[in-house]
């Protein structure tokens, strides 16, 4: 077709018009939910009882995005005239998600399992400020966490 | 009877841009792959322009400090009205015209050659080097493509031996779409370069002139200065169709539906223009040149002389 003179210029016109006739690939967002894939990695939720309070994410976290408060309560003996428990309680975790980059090395190194990758997006606020989401609002997403993946039969037999 | 026309070509004036402009919004848009507008009016964005129209109207009318305010101010006017002018001659339907001059082609084409003025005025009065460079592009566009525009309506005229466009449409054939063919093509370039569409946008040309001569315009006076261009493909489109297309014939029932085929012509045109627009990048400024003076003239010479032998030839027996 482009041996011809202005071969170039039909084809052009070509493209365009098969461009048209066919269906575009927009999603229209606020009306239709996008299809996101399976543990999709929108945000990091909390699941508030497995945290031991180890401090381990927000020393790990590259940007310094993860706040922690605790105290320690004492526990009663188990037995009579035994020595007091220690046991730490999670006062304050929250993360403020405008410095957060979505590295996942705070999801890693927890070592208990207390923080999960939600699939969850539509956080976006209208202050800089209210972007830092406390503990209940981490714990909500982490009920949105999909279950995880069935194990691979062939994995264990490898 | 003067008075429905007027409101008829008035109509015509304020509608017939603003349908052409949704055309390019969504057929641009499917073009591209995309939607275009969706939410304004609530049905695939209808009220789209209408929206643009309400929003340009709230904003501040800046005049530049060391503009020229008169003619600042009077540009918009001055590129509108010739277009406007214009509809009054183009036929719609047999016997449908707002006034059938005797040397409507000749009215038309002067009348459109001073829309450019227009942009000129604007290109002069901003005191903005870019609006001036755009302006300087423009002046030397309309001088490159003025001259295949008039040859390519002169072979036509010539065919038809008259220079009224409603004798022009009577006078057509069917086989003039072969015979005046090269002249259709010329004229339709040169009108799209005429009201520098893209892909001869070099005055307007925002990757290097910002946006050329409407760099200092906004609001109320943008608008117009947009409406002029969109009703300046209507025209074009308009007058190929009355020209080289025939009009208000259609293939069946041309007497009763002569009104609609010219305004099913003239949208085939627009869709072209835009399809155009889609389609190519734009011309560089000698590129431009060298299409209007090595290319169109030329041709366009040619077929007038192709024109005129066939015209003695067929009168002579």
């Amino acid at each position: 077709m482009t041996d011809l003179p202005g071969g170039g210029l039909a084809r052009g016109l070509l493209i365009t018009l098969r461009t048209l006739s066919r269906r575009t690939g927009t999603q229209q967002y606020p009306d239709a939910a996008p299809a996101l894939p399976p543990r999709s990695r929108g945000v990091i939720g909390l699941l508030e009882e497995n945290c031991t309070v180890c401090m381990l994410c927000a020393r790990e976290c590259p940007d310094w995005c993860i706040y922690i408060d605790s105290h320690k309560e004492a526990q009663a003996p188990v037995v009579e005239g035994g020595r007091e428990r220690q046991r730490n309680v999670l006062d304050r975790f929250a993360i403020d998600f405008s410095l957060c980059m979505y590295c996942g090395i705070c999801i890693d190194v927890c070592p208990f399992d207390a923080l999960f990758w939600a699939p969850e997006f539509e956080y976006s606020e209208y202050d800089i400020r209210e972007m830092t989401h406390e503990k209940d609002r981490l714990a909500e997403w982490t009920r949105t966490v999909p279950p995880p993946p069935a194990h691979d039969p062939n994995g264990a037999a490898g | 009877m003067i008075g429905i026309k007027v409101v008829g070509v008035l109509a015509a004036f304020l509608t017939l841009p603003l349908l052409v402009g949704q055309l390019e919004h969504k057929a641009m848009a499917h073009m591209q792959g995309r939607l275009g507008p969706m939410y304004a009016g609530g049905f695939h964005g209808w009220a789209q322009l209408v929206a643009d129209g309400v929003k340009f109207l709230q904003k501040e009318a800046v005049i530049p400090a060391a503009a020229d305010a008169q003619v600042f101010r009077l540009a918009p006017a001055a590129a509108l009205i010739p277009y406007l002018l214009v509809l009054v001659v183009i036929p719609l339907g047999p016997g449908t015209v707002a006034e059938n001059l005797d040397a409507g082609l000749f009215f038309a084409l002067a009348v459109t050659g001073l829309g450019v003025i227009g942009m000129l005025m604007a290109a002069w009065a901003s005191a903005n080097k870019y609006s001036l460079l755009g302006g300087l592009r423009g002046a030397a566009q309309l001088l490159a493509y003025e001259l295949p525009l008039v040859l390519a309506a002169a072979s036509v005229a010539m065919a038809a031996g008259t220079l009224s466009l409603v004798g022009i449409v009577e006078a057509w054939n069917p086989w003039w779409l072969l015979w005046q063919a090269p002249a259709m093509v010329i004229f339709f370039v040169a009108g799209m370069a005429e009201i520098r569409r893209p892909p001869f946008d070099m005055p307007l040309a925002d990757s290097e002139l910002v946006f050329g001569y409407l760099t200092e315009y906004g609001g109320l006076r943008f608008a117009f200065m947009l409406l002029a261009e969109y009703v300046g493909i209507v025209v074009v489109c308009a007058l190929t169709t009355v020209l080289f297309l025939g009009g208000w014939r259609g293939p069946f029932l041309s007497e009763e539906l002569g009104p609609l085929w010219t305004i099913l012509k003239i949208f085939a045109l627009s869709f072209v223009v835009i399809w155009a627009r889609v389609a190519y990048p734009r011309l560089r400024e000698d590129q431009l040149q060298r299409l209007a003076w090595q290319g169109l003239v030329p041709i366009a010479l040619g077929q007038l002389v192709l024109t005129g032998v066939v015209v003695v030839a067929v009168s002579g027996q």
